[in-house]
C-alpha cells in the first residue's frame, strides 16, 4: 500500500497547530501532491492538546493510515501522546528545552492516561523524563531532532527589534514547519507561497513568519538534513485542484444550490459552516446585474433555528439549518411539524460522539437511527449520508432538490470526520449540477380555482404555492388537516391524509434513480460484501483496493440515501455474497440493523469503532483481512487513535 | 378595492366558548386588516398552540398555525425571507411567556418589523384551566386545586427589557380601542407587541369581564361600577421616543405604568421607538439589495435548471493548483 508521507503536528490548543497544518497541506498541494488531513482537538479553548494528522502522496489519498513519519511536537505532551505512532525511519522534532520534563507531571495529561503511561514506563524499565522516552524511541530506529526554539525565537526578536519574547512565542508553529520542510529538503518557495496565502493581506505577519520559516529551514538543512531519508516528490500537473474541509464543501454546495436563508445556533462541529456562509453572503450570479444574498441568522436556540428555517421555506426560499446531535434533539418537534406540513426544509446534521454532550469535538456515527426516526408520528423524510467531502458538496445541492420536489424535510447527515478533515480534490464539476424545484403554482395558474395546499394526488405531492402569492391563500397547521390546511379530526380525511403523505416514499422509490442512492465499489459478484455509510468510505476503499491487489474478491455497497433505504437493491446486492461485513462508527452497527429490518438480510461480520477517532485505512484493512482469512470474530472493535 | 372586515372572514366555524375574549380579538383584527386595506394574500397570520392558535383558520389570509411557543421563530423566518409580507404573530400567554419566553426575549433583540399579539387570560384554556405565567401569585382560579404558587410575569416590562420598540396593552372587549392599537402595531416600524387582556369565561373566574368592568366596586354616590381599566392616552401619556436621549426616561415611565395592576390597569401604548433600526434595515446594511430582491424572490437557477449563483469566488479561495 502506498502509505505516502505522514506528518503530524501537535501542541496546546491556541498554539497555531491548525495554521501550521494548513500551511503544510497547502505547500504539499502546491507541489502537486494529494493531501488528506484530520484535525483533532479537545472541547477547550486554550491549553489542552490538539493535533493535525496529514497524509500526502503523489497518489490520491482518502483517509489516514496509522503511521506517523514525522512528528512535529510543539510541546512535551505531543511527544508523550504520539510517540508510539511514529514508525521506524521516522523522526520527532522536539523543543530541546522540554527534554527534562517529567512526563508524569504534565498537568494537562488526564489521570487515566497517566495510569497507562506509568505502567508503560515501568514495563519498559525506562526513566520518566521526556529524554528517556525519546532515547527509547531512538532504539526503535526513530530519529530525534532537538531544536533550540528559544534561541531561534531570540534571533527573530533581535532581527525584528521586538523586546518581549512572549509576543512571538506563537511562531514556534512556523519554526516547526521550517524544520519539517528543511528535513525533507522540500522546495522552500512552495512553503513561502503557502505562508503568504495563509496570512493573506497581513503583510507584517507574513514578513515575520517568512523570517521564522527561513531561519528554521536553514537550521534544519545545516544541522539535520543529511540524516533524514524521507523526501516529498514534486509532481507537475495541469489539473486544477482545491483543498477544503467538509464544512466548507457543504457551505459552497448549499449556496450553489440556492440556499438563501441559513439559521443556526452555535455548536461543534457545525457552526463553522454557517460562519463560512456568512463570510461570503453576497455573491455574483450569471444573471446580468443580479447578485445573490444569503441571510444567515444566529438564533437563540435550535428550536428557533429549525422553525425559522421552516418559516422561510414556506415563502419559497431555499432554507436550511445546521446542527449537531444535541441541537438536533431540540429540533425534533419542529421536524415533525415540517413533516406534517410538507415543508421543504433542509437540516444539515453533523454527528459527533454521543450520547448527551458526549465527545463534543470528536467523531462518531451514533445518530443514524435517530435521524431516521426522530419526531413523533409517522411522516416521510429523506436522510442523505455523505461519504466524503466531495459528496458533502453534491449532496448539499441534492438535499434541496429532494426537499422541494417531494415537499418534505431532508436531513443531510455528515460527521465530525468529514466536517473537520481537509482534502485535495480536482475542482468540482458544477456543470453536472441541476436544480429542480418541483411543481410551484403562481398567481396566474391559480386564477379562478379554489386552491388546496394539500390536494390529494397520485404521487402524494400537491402543487405548491408559496406564501404571498395572489389567489393562493391557504393554511398550515400541525394538527391533522384537510386539503385546505384547516384542522380536521374526521376519520376518513385522517386516513387519506396519512396515506397521501406516506405515499411520497413510494414516489421517491419510483423517481430517484438508484445511482443517486448508493455507490458501489469493487466486484459486484464478490463473495465478500462490505456495507457502510458516511465517512468510513475513504478508509474502506483504500483497504479494498489493497485487498484486491492481494487477490481477494470484495465489493463495497455504500448507502447514500439511508432513508428511505433502497431495500430491493440492497437485498439483491447483498444476497449474492457469502459474507456481509458491516463497517460503522457506532456501537451497535445501526445500518446493519436497519438493513436487516428492511431486507431480512443479516450481517455476518461487524467492524465497529466508537472511540471518537475516525477509522484509518490501516485498521480497516487489518480487520477486513481477518474476516477474509477466517480469523475474525463476528464483532471487531477498532481502537486506533490518540 | 376597499376591503371590509367580512373580506377577512374564512368559512370555518369559530369554536371558542360563548363569551370568550377571543371573539373580540378576532373581530378587531379583521377590522384592522380591512381598515389598513391590506390585501389578504399579502398578510400571514402565524400562531402557536392553544385557543389563540386557531385564529388564523378563522381569517381569510395566509395562515400558519405552528407549535406551542414557537410562533415567533416561524413568523420571523417568514418575514426575514420575504420582508414584503405583513406578518402578524399570535400566541397565548402560556405560549409566549411560558414555553416560548426565550423566543419572546430574543425576538426583541432583533426588532423584526412585524406584530405580535398576546392573548392574555391568565390560564391555559385548551388544557382545561391551569395557571398561566400571567396569573398573579395566590389566586385560585376555578380549575386549579390550590392557589397559584408562582409569581406572575409582566409582559409589558419583559417586552421593554427585551428591546421591543412598540409595547401596548389592550382589552379584548373594548374592540374599537383594540382595533386601533392593532392598527398602530401593524403600522409601527419595528417589532410591536400588544398584550391583550382577555377574560376566559370558562376557567378564569377571577379576572372576569365583570371584574375588569369593576362591578364589585360600585360608587355609592352614582350607583355605577368603577372600571379597573383606563386609557393611557386619556392621561396625556406620551409613549413616543422622539430622540434617542429620551429613550431611558420613556422606558422607565413605561415600566412604572406597567407595574400598575389591581384597581387601576392602564391600557394603550406604553412605549414606541422607531429610532432603533429594524432587522430588515440591519440586513440591508450587509446586503444592500435585500428588500428589492429578498431571499424568497431570488432567482437561483435558469430555465434549464442550471444554478445561476457564481461560486468561483470560493473555488478561487480554495484553489491549490
Amino acid at each position: 500500500m502506498d502509505k505516502g508521507f505522514n506528518w503530524m503536528a501537535g501542541g496546546p490548543q491556541g498554539s497555531g497547530v491548525d495554521t501550521a497544518a494548513n500551511i503544510f497541506g497547502k505547500a504539499c498541494g502546491y507541489g502537486g501532491l494529494y493531501v488528506y488531513g484530520r484535525r483533532e482537538y479537545h472541547s477547550n479553548i486554550k491549553g489542552l492538546h490538539s493535533y493535525f494528522h496529514l497524509r500526502v502522496s503523489s497518489n490520491e489519498v482518502l483517509a489516514n493510515v496509522n503511521d506517523v513519519d514525522m512528528l512535529a511536537a510543539f510541546d512535551a505532551e505531543t511527544v508523550v501522546r504520539h510517540i508510539d505512532e511514529v514508525v521506524p525511519g521516522g523522526g520527532i522534532i522536539v523543543d530541546e528545552s522540554q527534554l527534562n520534563v517529567k512526563v508524569l507531571e504534565i498537568p494537562t495529561l488526564p489521570r487515566e492516561f497517566k495510569v497507562e503511561l506509568r505502567e508503560h514506563i515501568k514495563n519498559k524499565g525506562i526513566g520518566d523524563s521526556l529524554a528517556d522516552l525519546l532515547t527509547d524511541a531512538e532504539k526503535r530506529g526513530i530519529q530525534v531532532f532537538q531544536v533550540p526554539y528559544m534561541d531561534l525565537l531570540k534571533q527573530i526578536a533581535s532581527k525584528l527589534g521586538i523586546e518581549k519574547l512572549s509576543k512571538i512565542t506563537r511562531m514556534v508553529n512556523v519554526l516547526t514547519l521550517g524544520i519539517s520542510f528543511g528535513l525533507l529538503d522540500y522546495d522552500a518557495t512552495l512553503v513561502e507561497k503557502a505562508v503568504r496565502t495563509t496570512f493573506s493581506e497581513k503583510l507584517k505577519i507574513i514578513e515575520m513568519n517568512m523570517l521564522a520559516l527561513n531561519l528554521a529551514f536553514d537550521y534544519a538543512k545545516t544541522n539535520f538534513s543529511k540524516n533524514f531519508s524521507h523526501r516529498l516528490p514534486i509532481i507537475s500537473t495541469e489539473e486544477r485542484r482545491i483543498f477544503l474541509s467538509g464544512n466548507q464543501a457543504v457551505a459552497v454546495g448549499k449556496i450553489l444550490g440556492g440556499c438563501r436563508v441559513q439559521t443556526y445556533y452555535p455548536i461543534t462541529p457545525a457552526a463553522d459552516e454557517s460562519e463560512y456562509i456568512e463570510a461570503h453572503q453576497i455573491l455574483g450570479t450569471t444573471v446580468l446585474n443580479m447578485k445573490a444574498g444569503v441571510v444567515v441568522i444566529q438564533t437563540e436556540d435550535e428550536i428557533a433555528a429549525v422553525n425559522m428555517a421552516s418559516g422561510a421555506a414556506l415563502t419559497g426560499t431555499r432554507a436550511a439549518t445546521s446542527t449537531s446531535g444535541p441541537g438536533f434533539s431540540l429540533m425534533v418537534e419542529g421536524l415533525s411539524w415540517a413533516g406534517n406540513n410538507e415543508v421543504p426544509v433542509v437540516i444539515t446534521y453533523y454527528q459527533r460522539g454521543a450520547p448527551s454532550t458526549g465527545l463534543p469535538t470528536r467523531h462518531g456515527q451514533d445518530d443514524l437511527k435517530f435521524a431516521i426516526n426522530a419526531g413523533h408520528g409517522e411522516f416521510p423524510r429523506i436522510v442523505l449520508a455523505s461519504g466524503d467531502i466531495r459528496e458533502c458538496f453534491y449532496d448539499a445541492v441534492m438535499a434541496f432538490n429532494y426537499a422541494e420536489k417531494f415537499q418534505l424535510p431532508v436531513i443531510h447527515l455528515i460527521d465530525k470526520a468529514l466536517a473537520n478533515s481537509s482534502q485535495t480534490f480536482p475542482l468540482f464539476d458544477i456543470k453536472r449540477i441541476k436544480i429542480y424545484r418541483g411543481e410551484v403554482w403562481d398567481d396566474k395558474r391559480l386564477e379562478g380555482i379554489e386552491y388546496r395546499r394539500f390536494l390529494f394526488t397520485e404521487t402524494g405531492v400537491s402543487p405548491r404555492v408559496v406564501l404571498g402569492t395572489r389567489n393562493g391563500v391557504h393554511w398550515y397547521t400541525g394538527d391533522e388537516h384537510n386539503e385546505f390546511g384547516h384542522i380536521s379530526e374526521e376519520p376518513i380525511n385522517r386516513t387519506r391524509m396519512m396515506e397521501k403523505r406516506m405515499k411520497k416514499l413510494e414516489t421517491i422509490e419510483k423517481e430517484v434513480p438508484i445511482s443517486e442512492r448508493v455507490n458501489f465499489f469493487g466486484d459486484s459478484d464478490a463473495e465478500n460484501m462490505i456495507l457502510s455509510w458516511g465517512s468510513p468510505k475513504g478508509a474502506i476503499i483504500e483497504a479494498l483496493n489493497e485487498l484486491h491487489r492481494e487477490g481477494f474478491s470484495l465489493g463495497f455497497l455504500q448507502i447514500r440515501m439511508v432513508h428511505p433505504l433502497p431495500s430491493e437493491h440492497v437485498r439483491e446486492t447483498l444476497k449474492r455474497a457469502k459474507r456481509i461485513i458491516d463497517v460503522e462508527m457506532n456501537y451497535s452497527g445501526q445500518l446493519g440493523e436497519i438493513v436487516r429490518e428492511k431486507t431480512s438480510v443479516s450481517m455476518n461480520f461487524r467492524i465497529l469503532k466508537y472511540n471518537g477517532r475516525p477509522m484509518t485505512t490501516t485498521e480497516v484493512y487489518e480487520a477486513l483481512k481477518r474476516v477474509l482469512t477466517g480469523n475474525a470474530p463476528e464483532r471487531q472493535v477498532l481502537m486506533y487513535g490518540s | 378595492m376597499v376591503l371590509e372586515w367580512q373580506d377577512f372572514k374564512s368559512d370555518i366555524f369559530v369554536d371558542w366558548c360563548p363569551g370568550c375574549g377571543n371573539y373580540g380579538i378576532l373581530a378587531a383584527l379583521q377590522m384592522a386588516l380591512a381598515e389598513l386595506n391590506l390585501e389578504p394574500h399579502r398578510v400571514v397570520l402565524v400562531s402557536g398552540i392553544g385557543c389563540s392558535g386557531k385564529v388564523p383558520h378563522f381569517v381569510k389570509t395566509y395562515g400558519v398555525h405552528t407549535l406551542h411557543g414557537r410562533t415567533l421563530p416561524f413568523a420571523q423566518g417568514i418575514k426575514i425571507a420575504n420582508p414584503n409580507l405583513e406578518v402578524i404573530a399570535i400566541g397565548g400567554d402560556g405560549d409566549g411567556l411560558g414555553i416560548g419566553v426565550g423566543h419572546l426575549v430574543n425576538a426583541g433583540r432583533r426588532n423584526v418589523d412585524m406584530t405580535y399579539l398576546i392573548h392574555d387570560n391568565g390560564v391555559y384554556g385548551l388544557t382545561k384551566g391551569q395557571a398561566s405565567p400571567t396569573l398573579q401569585r395566590g389566586l385560585k382560579v376555578k380549575a386549579i386545586p390550590s392557589p397559584n404558587i408562582n409569581e406572575a410575569v409582566n409582559p409589558i416590562m419583559l417586552a421593554i427589557a427585551s428591546g421591543y420598540t412598540f409595547v401596548a396593552r389592550a382589552y379584548a372587549y373594548d374592540t374599537k380601542h383594540l382595533k386601533e392599537i392593532i392598527k398602530k402595531a401593524i403600522q409601527h416600524k419595528g417589532l410591536a407587541m400588544v398584550d391583550i387582556l382577555q377574560p376566559c369565561p370558562t376557567y378564569n373566574d377571577i379576572n372576569t369581564k365583570e371584574w375588569y368592568a369593576g362591578e364589585d366596586r360600585v360608587d355609592p354616590k352614582t350607583g355605577k361600577p368603577t372600571p379597573r381599566l383606563y386609557k393611557l392616552e386619556e392621561l396625556g401619556y406620551d409613549p413616543v421616543v422622539h430622540n434617542s436621549d429620551e429613550d431611558l426616561g420613556k422606558k422607565i415611565a413605561a415600566i412604572e405604568k406597567a407595574r400598575e395592576w389591581g384597581d387601576k390597569i392602564p391600557i394603550g401604548v406604553f412605549y414606541k421607538n422607531e429610532l432603533i433600526p429594524t432587522f430588515q434595515e440591519r440586513i440591508t446594511k450587509r446586503i444592500p439589495f435585500y428588500i428589492e430582491n429578498p431571499p424568497a424572490k431570488q432567482k437561483i437557477c435558469d430555465d434549464e435548471g442550471l444554478p445561476v449563483t457564481d461560486v468561483d469566488v470560493f473555488f478561487e479561495e480554495l484553489k491549490i493548483i
